[in-house]
């Protein structure tokens, strides 16, 4: 790592001419390892401060040269901090409050589970209780990447401490422009792990002369470097089959936009933030004077006009009484399935499953639009 | 997407119904892609399959 540093301390941080020599002040957050006081049979070790940079904080302090200065480092036990979360997190912003920083550096934590957790939890306090700038960072498969996206920035590193310099590097560039409160360019470019925001920029080439440039630096076994990168969809794996559907009892679950007429729920009709419920155990039928469909994503026309378009009760009743499902859960689910974040869905179909598996239902049928 | 046993709908603004039917048409319709829905519930699958009416 010697080496390493010392390259990066002949490239400190620029500082445009003119400017104040008054250094901001870091306070240095981390683990009891990096903090020296020990290993895994230190991590219940609780809160504490030391003055000035200790341990990885030391690098942080060469590259931020003349920029900014390291005024205490505060640490906690992996353990503590992960058992005691409130009360920990609650102390270790105490300790930090008291170097009155302008700006709080956790970690980095690189690829760890609790380090990297910890790290954003701290950040994320003291984000809400300091009103100061935040700044970690993590690998970007790491626990800590995946809980603190778009909550704290996180400066994306390498998996494990080999990567220190070039994190170090990555973080004190970054911490100079949230102390100097300029704006910061794309994740891709600056080096920190997306955040979900995307901000509209104008290029001196067209989208078909970008694609080429892509394909040639794919050709040529470079990264492309795409500029929409895809998500990353789940496989779920699937439920086992179910024995009897006359012996069973189904549910339906739609993400059409249905709700009662004049959505009392006030459903979104995009970018859902909840699912709704209604009871539909004396209903025989979805009839258009008691539910409509919201859903902002297609003429909704035909499905408010007749809801069993969407949610096809009446043949589900009939099919009931004649013996071809066993018994239809009381309850329809339902929310509207556009526009929103995947994230958003999947904890709502945990939190619909979570239910209808809680009520006996064995199968369900979810009718998408 | 996901979804492990698909049955094709009729259409994304109505996936069980067909306005252009008369409503007892419409309704038979609908039993139909039911059933067909139960039996793919009934059926194990490794991957999404997609069950045809």
């Amino acid at each position: 790592m010697r080496d390493d540093v010392q390259a990066l301390i002949r490239a400190p941080c620029e500082r445009e001419e003119g400017e104040a020599m008054t250094k901001f002040k870091v306070v240095h957050y981390l683990n009891q390892f990096f903090a020296g006081v020990g290993g895994e049979e230190k991590a219940d070790v609780g809160p504490g401060a030391r003055e000035g940079a200790v341990g990885p904080g030391m690098a942080l302090a060469q590259v931020l040269g003349d920029t900014g200065e390291v005024v205490g480092t505060v640490y906690c036990g992996d353990n503590y901090i992960s058992e005691n979360a409130e009360q920990a997190t609650q102390e270790v912003v105490e300790l930090i409050s008291q170097f009155r920083p302008d700006i709080v550096i956790a970690g980095p934590g690189f690829g760890s589970g609790r380090y990297g957790l910890a790290c954003g939890q701290v950040c994320q306090a003291v984000k809400e209780s300091l009103d100061i700038p935040v700044l970690t960072g993590v690998h970007k498969d790491s626990p800590a990447a995946e809980t603190y996206k778009g909550k704290v920035l996180m400066a994306s590193t390498k998996d494990s401490a080999a990567g220190m310099a070039e994190a170090i590097a990555t973080i004190a560039r970054l911490a100079s422009k949230l102390v100097k409160k300029e704006e910061l360019g794309p994740a891709m470019e600056e080096g920190y792990i997306p955040t979900g925001r995307r901000v509209n920029r104008f290029s001196d080439k067209t989208a078909a002369e970008r694609a080429v440039d892509m394909l040639m630096r794919k050709l040529r076994g470079e990264d492309p470097r795409t500029e929409w990168p895809l998500p990353k969809y789940e496989q779920v794996p699937p439920a086992d089959a179910l024995a009897n559907a006359a012996n069973s009892t189904i549910a339906i679950v739609t993400e059409g936009g249905i709700v009662h007429r004049g959505n009392p729920e006030m459903l979104e009709s995009g970018w859902a933030t909840k699912w709704v419920r209604f009871d539909t155990a004396e209903e025989p039928e979805m009839t258009p004077d008691k539910f409509q469909s919201i859903h902002g994503g297609f003429d909704t026309t035909a499905a408010s006009a007749e809801p069993n378009r969407m949610v096809p009760l009446d043949a589900a009743r009939e099919m009931e009484k004649e013996g071809d499902i066993g018994k239809l859960h009381d309850y329809v689910y339902s929310t509207t399935g556009n526009m929103g974040p995947i994230a958003s869905f999947k904890k709502f179909g945990q939190e619909i499953a979570a239910e209808l598996s809680s009520a006996g239902v064995q199968g369900v049928i979810l009718t998408a639009t | 997407m996901g979804a492990s046993r698909i049955v094709k709908g009729k259409a994304i603004p109505h996936p069980v119904g067909d306005p252009s039917q008369p409503y007892e048409g419409e309704k038979e319709l609908r039993k139909e892609m039911l059933k067909k829905a139960l039996e793919a519930l009934e059926t194990e699958v490794a991957s999404p399959t997609i069950f045809s009416t």
